[in-house]
C-alpha cells in the first residue's frame, strides 16, 4: 500500500503534465512516464506480463512514434488565445462529469466483497498465450486482419500523394 | 543473508557492466590501433612519468574516465536546460539495468545455501530485455531534440527511426529462439544448452538457430548505433549527431551507452546462442567427456569455471563487435533501410515459420 501511494503521489503529477502542459514534447515525455509509473504498480501486483508489455507497445513503440510525429512536425508550444481558453472550460466541465460519475460508481461498489484471488499462474505467459489462442483465438486474428488493412492503407496513402 | 546474496549478485552483474565499458574503451582505442597499425594510446603514466614505462590498460582503465568527467560541461544556451541535462540519464538507465536478468552461472551450492547466479531471477527475462532495450530510444530522441541544434535534431530523428526499425527484426529473432526452447527464462534457456546433441555436440543455440543468430547480431549491432550503423552521429555529415551539443561528462556517458549497448548484444548472443554460462561436457560434479572420462571437481570450481566461461564468451562477442566496427565502412541512410525492412525482416520471419512448424513436427509439443 506504502508503494501505491508513492506511485500514486508521481503518477498523477505525470499525468497532469500530459494535459497542462503548453510544451507537446513535455507532454508526451510526461506520458511516458505515466505510463512506466502505471507499469510499476502492475509489477506491484505481481501482474509481470502485463507490465512488461506495457512498456515494450506504449512506452517503447507508440509513445516514440508519437514522439517522432511531434518532431517531425515541429509543434511550437500552444499560445493562450480565446478560442484555447473556451475550450479548457469545456475540458474542465467534461473532466468534472467523469470525475463525478468515477466517484458515483466507486461508492456503489464499496460494498462488495474484495476481488477473489484468480488460479496460481493467473496472468503468466503461459496462461495468457493459451487463453489468446485457443479461446479468443478469432476476435485475436480479427484483430491482426484489422491492423493489417489500417498498415496497407497507410501505405496506399503515401504512395499516392508522392 | 538471502538479501545479503541478492546484494552482492547485483553489484557482481553491475560490476561486469560498468568494468567492461571501461576496458572496452581501452580495447577500442588500443585494438583500433592494431587494425590500422598504429600504436594507439600510450601517453598516460602516473605522476608525471615516475615509472620508466607507460601503464598500458591503465591507461584508459583510469585515466581517460577521469578526463572525460573532468572536462568542461557546456550547454548551449537556447537548449532546453532540463531534458538537455537529462537526456544522458534516459539513455543510460535502462541499458544498466538490462544486465540484471542475464545468468552469469548455474546455481552455486555453498554452507547449505543455494544461489542462482542471476542478479534478477525473473522468469519473464527475454520481455525483461525487450522492454529495457525498446526505452533506450529516448536519450537519443531527447537529447537530439533538447540540444535545439539542427545536426543534433536530424541525429536524433535518424537514431529513432534506425532503432524502433531494427527492434522488429531483433524481436522477431528472439522470438523463434524462444519457439525453440520453449521458454523466455534466461536461465533456463542457458541451462537446456547443457545438453549434448548426438551425444557429442554441445547443443548450442548456434546449432539450432543460426539465422536467428546472424539477425540478432547485426540488429544489435544497428541498436547500438555504431559503426556501420552510426547514422545517428555520421561525423562526415552531421558531426556528431545527437550528441554535438554535449560535451564533458554528459557526451562521456552517451559514449559509455553505446559500450553498454554492445555489452548487452554480445550477452545476449553468449547466452541464447553459445551456452551462457556453460563449459561444454562440464556438469555439477566435473567433466564427463563422450567416451566415459570423468573428472571430479569441487562444486565452488565448477561455478569459477562457469563465470569465467560467460565472461570470456562475452568478451569475445565485444571484440567481435569492435572488430566489425572498425572493418566496415559506414552504410548509406537508404541502404541502411533497406537492410532492416527488406532483408533481415523477411528473413526473421521466415526463420520463425520454420522454427514453429519444426518445433511441431520434432518436439511433438502439441497446442493445448
Amino acid at each position: 500500500m506504502t508503494l501505491f501511494w508513492i506511485l500514486a503521489f508521481l503518477t498523477v503529477p505525470a499525468a497532469l503534465t500530459v494535459v497542462l502542459h503548453r510544451n507537446p514534447v513535455y507532454s508526451a515525455l510526461a506520458l511516458v512516464f505515466t505510463l512506466f509509473q502505471v507499469a510499476i504498480m502492475f509489477v506491484a501486483l505481481e501482474a509481470y506480463l502485463i507490465a512488461f508489455l506495457q512498456v515494450i507497445i506504449y512506452a517503447g513503440a507508440i509513445l516514440v512514434l508519437i514522439l517522432f510525429a511531434i518532431m517531425l512536425l515541429s509543434l511550437e508550444p500552444e499560445e493562450p488565445s480565446p478560442e484555447r481558453s473556451t475550450m479548457r472550460a469545456w475540458g474542465w466541465g467534461v473532466a468534472a462529469l467523469l470525475m463525478l460519475e468515477l466517484g458515483a460508481v466507486a461508492s456503489m461498489e464499496h460494498g462488495a466483497s474484495p476481488a477473489q484471488a484468480g488460479p496460481k499462474d493467473f496472468g503468466s505467459v503461459t496462461s495468457v498465450a493459451t487463453e489468446l489462442f485457443s479461446t479468443h483465438l478469432l476476435p485475436f486474428e480479427l484483430t491482426s486482419i484489422l491492423l493489417l488493412v489500417a498498415l496497407v492503407g497507410a501505405v496506399v496513402l503515401a504512395r499516392r500523394r508522392s | 543473508m538471502e538479501v545479503l546474496f541478492t546484494f552482492g549478485k547485483v553489484v557482481f552483474a553491475f560490476l561486469i557492466v560498468l568494468q567492461l565499458t571501461l576496458i572496452l574503451l581501452w580495447v577500442e582505442r588500443k585494438g583500433s590501433a592494431l587494425i590500422q597499425d598504429r600504436v594507439g594510446a600510450n601517453r598516460a603514466n602516473i605522476f608525471g612519468g615516475v615509472l620508466p614505462f607507460n601503464l598500458g590498460i591503465v591507461n584508459t582503465w583510469m585515466a581517460d574516465p577521469l578526463k572525460l568527467f573532468h572536462k568542461e560541461d557546456i550547454v548551449p544556451e537556447a537548449a532546453d536546460q532540463f531534458l538537455h541535462w537529462f537526456a544522458p540519464w534516459i539513455a543510460i538507465l535502462p541499458l544498466f539495468v538490462t544486465f540484471a536478468v542475464i545468468p552469469f552461472g548455474d546455481v552455486l551450492v555453498a554452507g547449505g545455501y543455494t544461489i542462482n547466479l542471476q542478479a534478477a531471477e525473473l522468469d519473464l527475462g527475454i520481455l525483461y530485455i525487450l522492454a529495457m532495450l525498446s526505452l533506450a530510444v529516448y536519450g537519443v530522441v531527447v537529447g537530439g531534440w533538447a540540444s535545439n541544434s539542427r545536426y543534433s535534431f536530424l541525429g536524433g530523428v535518424r537514431g529513432t527511426a534506425q532503432m524502433i526499425s531494427y527492434e522488429i527484426p531483433m524481436g522477431l529473432a528472439l522470438v523463434s529462439v524462444v519457439l525453440t526452447y520453449g521458454t523466455i527464462d534466461f536461465q533456463q534457456i542457458a541451462r537446456d544448452q547443457g545438453e549434448l546433441m548426438f551425444g557429442i555436440l554441445p547443443a548450442w543455440g548456434v546449432f539450432y538457430q543460426p539465422i536467428a543468430l546472424v539477425v540478432l547480431f547485426i540488429a544489435g549491432m544497428a541498436e547500438s548505433k555504431r559503426v556501420p550503423f552510426d547514422l545517428p552521429e555520421a561525423e562526415s555529415e552531421l558531426v556528431a549527431g545527437f550528441y554535438t551539443e554535449y560535451s564533458g561528462s554528459k557526451q562521456s556517458v552517451f559514449m559509455m551507452a553505446d559500450f553498454v549497448e554492445v555489452a548487452i548484444v554480445a550477452a545476449l548472443v553468449t547466452t541464447l546462442f553459445f551456452g551462457g554460462w556453460q563449459v561444454p561436457y562440464l556438469y555439477r560434479d566435473g567433466f564427463q567427456f563422450p567416451g566415459g572420462f570423468d573428472i571430479a571437481l569441487p562444486s565452488l570450481l565448477v561455478t569459477v569455471l562457469q563465470v569465467a566461461s560467460f565472461l570470456v564468451k562475452l568478451f569475445l562477442f565485444c571484440w567481435l563487435q569492435i572488430l566489425v566496427r572498425w572493418s566496415l565502412p559506414r552504410l548509406r541512410y537508404d541502404q541502411l533501410m533497406e537492410l532492416g525492412w527488406k532483408r533481415l525482416l523477411p528473413l526473421a520471419l521466415i526463420n520463425v515459420a520454420v522454427t514453429a512448424v519444426m518445433v511441431l513436427l520434432l518436439d511433438g509439443r502439441t497446442i493445448p
